[in-house]
């Protein structure tokens, strides 16, 4: 088994290496460039900045200068934010993404799962009825109408009130100016886990095993714990591999809300801006957190069943 | 000779969105201690179910009446904390299916541990060495290793010895059966009901035999009860049953049944499907299948009559011989 992950952790190389590729010419392709304006710059200055960063180059030319700068962990600079590098720009933003994004998946799991499995074992009740239906409600209502509304409630109609809370800026991660964004970031995961684990536990509940672990005698909740979760949890964690990916690299949407300086804003208004290094360099974390959680999902099946070996 | 388990009137049924499905009707049922009862029946004709109700096993959407008497309690009445003291204790069971009827991500060993430790309150050590011990009374090979293995590498024949030592560790008084060979290879199945015998035999633990197949019930138990329709059509000792058959259905499973000593080259089968539990002719379920239909057949449904000693047949005709 080890020898697989060996394997699967030398193919991301390559597998790097095409995403690399693909971004860095599909971003060439889009029409525009870093230092276009409003007001065009006079012709001599323009080309004066793209020798600066090497623009007047050919493309295969920056395309292996910047395959060269990756090799010795130089992401390049930034050709919005000037005086920083991509480096320095993920150091400050990513910090702030994945702190919100490992408190939000924390919540996903405790609550999302305990929910969910309520929900099933009292199948079709009112409870089961209510937590769906809340469940729904969190999934179809997009966090910009989430996030404004937490932000209408804690931040104005609570002002006076003990339950007042900041509704933006990270202020050094200060745990009440984190409240707000990390609910509204996971509202929609805890709802889609809670759909999830419901759904599966009470189709785990049906098997022939569950029936044979009753016919034991054993207590009903050994007979959950035991013998159900474990099964149960199989379509939880496929769906939490990539949720993971998400919440990690920042919502645009939250971080803008919030006024958070993550890197999720820095992704899109990079891509606005054709700021190509910047990112590149957030493309390449997302997507060696996609090889990463992969592989991780790939380990928690095998524990979950031991059907799942790798050769 | 006392009786273990008694089936009163038990009647099962469905709530379904298509309606109501009658699976089992008026059923009453008698399994005196170390005795094999034999429940014989065509898919769907509420074997399963009858049992099921004993095990507080049922669906939820299942409507039960009657009574089941089993050590001085009623299991029909029983709660959930009542029917686990007795469950895998005093009464257990096993299943048509043994590749799904294990827990895939337990260690075998465990599966069968924690049913002492559940019960008896055992250590985990003592456990594992009574499931090791009970594994080696139902012949299961090379126990000792195979403590550690997962279901899925278990031959289905061995994965069934797992089920029946799981279901004896705590010696229990009675063993339901369901069709516990269905889903074997021929020679498997041979092995896996001489082991059932054995068990009998050695530990006198009475046991059910529920299966679509007259044949495996012929060398094994001492009475049969044949199932249509949700109800008893007929019943007796099982020697009476094979050489005077009084009902119909009952001639017509035997007639279907391959026998060693003759040369068959066609196999023969009853006419016609076997009923929907949801809609069950009037009269006699068995009616529009039976050759000695009569008028009052399809008006009047026969009662389940004794005619003799642990004796009993439901059809209007008074002998077979007489209609022949
Ligand atoms: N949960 C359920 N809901 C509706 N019908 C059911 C349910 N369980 C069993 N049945 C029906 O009850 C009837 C008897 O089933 P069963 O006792 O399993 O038959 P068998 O004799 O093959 O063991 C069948 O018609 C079956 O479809
Ligand atoms: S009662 Fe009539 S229809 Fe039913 S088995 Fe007897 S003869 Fe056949
Ligand atoms: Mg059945």
């Amino acid at each position: 088994m080890w020898a697989y992950f060996t394997r699967r952790v030398l193919i991301a190389i390559p597998t790097l290496w095409v995403v690399i590729t693909v971004a860095f010419f599909l971003m060439r392709l889009a029409p525009g460039g870093p230092f276009d304006q409003e007001a065009p710059l006079p012709p001599e200055i323009m080309a004066n900045l793209k020798a600066a960063y090497g623009l007047d180059q050919p493309l295969w030319w920056q395309y292996l200068n910047y395959l060269g700068g990756l090799l010795q962990g130089d992401f390049g600079p930034s050709f919005k934010y000037k005086d920083f590098t991509v480096t320095e720009l993920i150091g400050q933003g990513f910090p702030v993404s994945i702190q919100n994004g490992v408190a939000a998946l924390t919540l996903t799991i405790l609550i999302g799962i305990p929910l969910g499995a309520m929900a099933a074992l009292r199948q079709n009740s009112s409870a089961d009825h209510a937590a769906m239906t809340v469940a729904m409600t969190g999934i179809v209502i997009p966090n910009f109408v989430v996030g404004p509304l937490l932000a209408l409630v804690f931040g104005i109609w609570l002002k006076e009130t003990v339950f007042a809370l900041p509704v933006g800026g990270w202020n050094n991660g200060a745990f009440e100016n984190r409240i707000l964004p990390v609910i509204c970031l996971a509202l929609p995961f805890i709802a889609y886990v809670a759909r999830i684990t419901r759904a599966s536990l009470i189709e785990t509940l049906r098997t022939n095993y569950v029936r044979t672990a009753r016919a034991k005698g054993l207590p009903f909740r050994m007979v959950v714990l035991r013998h159900a979760f474990k099964t149960a949890m199989i379509p939880v964690v496929t769906y939490l591999g990539p949720a993971t990916v998400f919440l990690l690299t920042g919502s645009m949407v939250i971080e803008t809300i919030f006024s958070l300086p993550g890197i999720g804003r820095y992704f899109v208004q990079g891509a606005l801006n054709r700021d190509y290094t910047l990112v590149m360099g957030v493309t390449i974390l997302a997507a060696s957190l996609v090889i990463f959680l992969n592989l991780f999902v790939d380990l928690a099946y095998a524990w979950l069943d031991p059907k799942v070996r790798y050769e | 000779m006392s009786t273990v388990l008694e089936i009163n009137h038990l009647t099962v049924s469905f709530d379904t969105p298509d309606g109501a499905v009658q699976a089992v009707n008026d059923v009453s049922l008698l399994v005196e201690e170390g005795e094999c009862v034999g429940l014989v029946g065509e898919s769907g004709s509420g074997k399963s179910q009858t049992f099921m109700a004993a095990m507080g096993l049922l669906a939820d959407n299942a409507t039960v009446s009657g009574a089941i008497h089993f050590e001085g309690s009623n299991l029909l009445t029983a709660n959930e904390k009542e029917l686990n003291k007795l469950r895998g204790e005093r009464i257990a069971m096993i299943f048509q299916d043994p590749m799904t009827s294990l827990t895939p991500h337990m260690k075998i060993g465990r599966q069968l541990a924690e049913v002492l430790i559940e019960h008896r309150g055992v250590g985990k050590a003592e456990a594992r060495k009574q499931a090791r011990a009970m594994l080696e009374r139902v012949h299961f090979p090379e126990a000792e290793r195979r403590l550690d293995m997962y279901p899925h590498e278990l031959s289905g024949g061995l994965r069934q010895r797992v089920m029946i030592a799981m279901a004896l560790m705590c010696e229990p008084a009675m063993l339901i059966a369901d069709e516990p060979t269905t889903a074997l290879d021929v020679t498997v199945q041979a092995q896996i009901l001489d082991l059932l015998m054995e068990i009998k035999d050695s530990l006198g633990t009475a046991i059910v035999l529920i299966t679509h197949d007259l044949g495996v019930v012929a060398g094994l138990a001492d009475r049969v009860a044949v199932m249509y329709g949700g109800r008893i059509v007929e019943k007796g000792a099982v020697a009476d049953m094979f050489e005077s058959p009084a009902h119909p259905y009952t001639q017509g499973l035997l007639a279907c049944t391959p026998r060693l000593d003759e040369d068959i080259t066609a196999l023969v089968t009853i006419p016609g499907q076997p009923p929907n539990a949801q809609s069950l002719p009037g009269g006699c379920s068995f009616h529009p299948r039976c050759t000695y239909v009569t008028e009052r057949c399809k008006a009047e449904r026969p009662i389940l009559e004794t005619t003799a000693k642990y004796r009993a047949k439901a059809c209007h005709l008074d002998a077979l011989e007489a209609a022949e």
